[in-house]
């Protein structure tokens, strides 16, 4: 004679081994398409928002360049250009572009695109100086990068 | 008969991994940005050579000037402007102006304005007709471009807008040009052979011709 137990399963019912699977595909979701920050940004970065958005059509022919005010008040205030981890001056733009380009192959490298990543608060004098050495150095893609905005109307 | 102690390994209250799970992804949503590379694309002029001055003189009517000043005021075609969107349709009717079509084959593509003209769909050339073909101002896509001065001292943030505004205008140009919308036309994929085409075809003989000019340093 088995005695049925009267009392009832404590609520455990949904079936929860499936759980760790699912934590695990999240994760894996989050490895691949999110991007682990690769240079620590040193300048404010509030970048201004624009419609008319390009997608870069390849990405291993970008390099960036951060502008803006550095986080570190103590540099002062007025925008500074980051390169990789360092800040450079705007004399220092030529050499940097080409060890980047140095990095690609040879017909690629005259594709290569410079993203500027720049803060809201940069005044323009700044931009047309890197924009003139960019022009030295042979680099003469450029692209603003932006989120998006969203359309008004 | 005794059941196995199978029942009692379960004993992780695995009802709070659920939640687990959704504070992670969460927290992941607000924290990481799914990397953007997105912006928008400019191609600089090459570099100016010491020896070779810029003297290519356009003409007033083929030049549509952009200014700023320090305060972040515009001045468009030497009249102040307080409203940056209404540069989109000023361009649009500056590029496609017309006034003068030449039959001058230029660029890669060998086209001449007259060629553009007669490549572009029956709507755009009716508003052509009705509304533009000024001999004040562009002869031609071929000839039209866009000057851009900005002060040292404005701001990075109204010229990201007035690019915007200016691509915006060349897409929707571009764009009607083969029966897309600006946002379709933009996210035409140029690796795929039948895109590319059309994106080709749109843009022959319309150069996107933006010039950023020399800063003044002389505020306002």
């Amino acid at each position: 004679m088995s005695k049925f137990k009267k009392k009832s399963e404590s609520s455990q019912d949904i079936p929860t081994a499936a759980l760790p699977d699912i934590i695990f595909m999240l994760l894996f979701f989050f490895m691949v398409t999110t991007v682990l920050r690769e240079t620590e940004l040193k300048v404010e970065q509030r970048i201004p928002r624009a419609e008319q958005l390009v997608k870069l059509e390849k990405k291993k022919l970008v390099t960036y360049l951060y502008v803006g005010a550095p986080k570190d008040k103590s540099l002062g205030t007025e925008s500074r250009v980051q390169a990789n981890d360092a800040f450079i001056g705007i004399d220092g733009i030529v050499n940097w572009v080409s060890q980047e380009k140095s990095k690609l192959s040879e017909n690629e490298r005259d594709q290569i695109t410079i993203s500027m990543k720049v803060d809201e608060e940069t005044k323009m004098g700044i931009i047309v100086d890197i924009q003139t050495e960019l022009r030295e150095a042979n680099a003469r893609k450029i692209m603003y990068a932006a989120p998006t905005k969203a359309k008004d109307n | 008969m005794a059941r196995s102690k199978d029942k009692g390994s379960q004993e992780v209250n695995a009802g709070s991994m659920a939640d687990i799970a959704f504070l992670l992804l969460i927290f992941f949503l607000v924290t990481t940005q799914i990397a953007t590379n997105k912006g928008l694309t400019l191609l600089l002029p090459p570099k100016q050579e010491d020896d070779e001055p810029i003297e290519i003189k356009q003409q007033e009517r083929n030049l549509f000037k952009i200014q700023i000043n320090s305060a972040d005021r515009l001045l468009v075609e030497e009249e102040p402007l307080e409203d940056v969107t209404q540069i989109r349709e000023m361009v649009y009717d500056f590029v496609l102006n017309f006034g003068a079509p030449s039959d001058k084959k230029k660029g890669k593509a060998e086209v001449s304005d007259r060629d553009v003209y007669e490549s572009l769909p029956g709507s755009m050339r009716g508003y052509i007709n009705r509304n533009l073909g000024s001999s004040e101002s562009s002869d031609g896509p071929g000839a039209a471009i866009i000057s851009l001065k900005a002060d040292r001292g404005s701001s990075y943030d109204i010229f990201i807008s007035i690019l915007d505004e200016l691509n915006a205008a060349y897409n929707k140009i571009y764009g009607e040009r083969v029966g897309l919308t600006d946002e379709e036309f933009r996210k035409l994929n140029r690796n795929d052979p039948r895109q590319k085409e059309l994106y080709d075809r749109a843009r022959s003989g319309i150069p996107k011709a933006i010039s950023i000019a020399e800063p003044s340093t002389v505020g306002g």
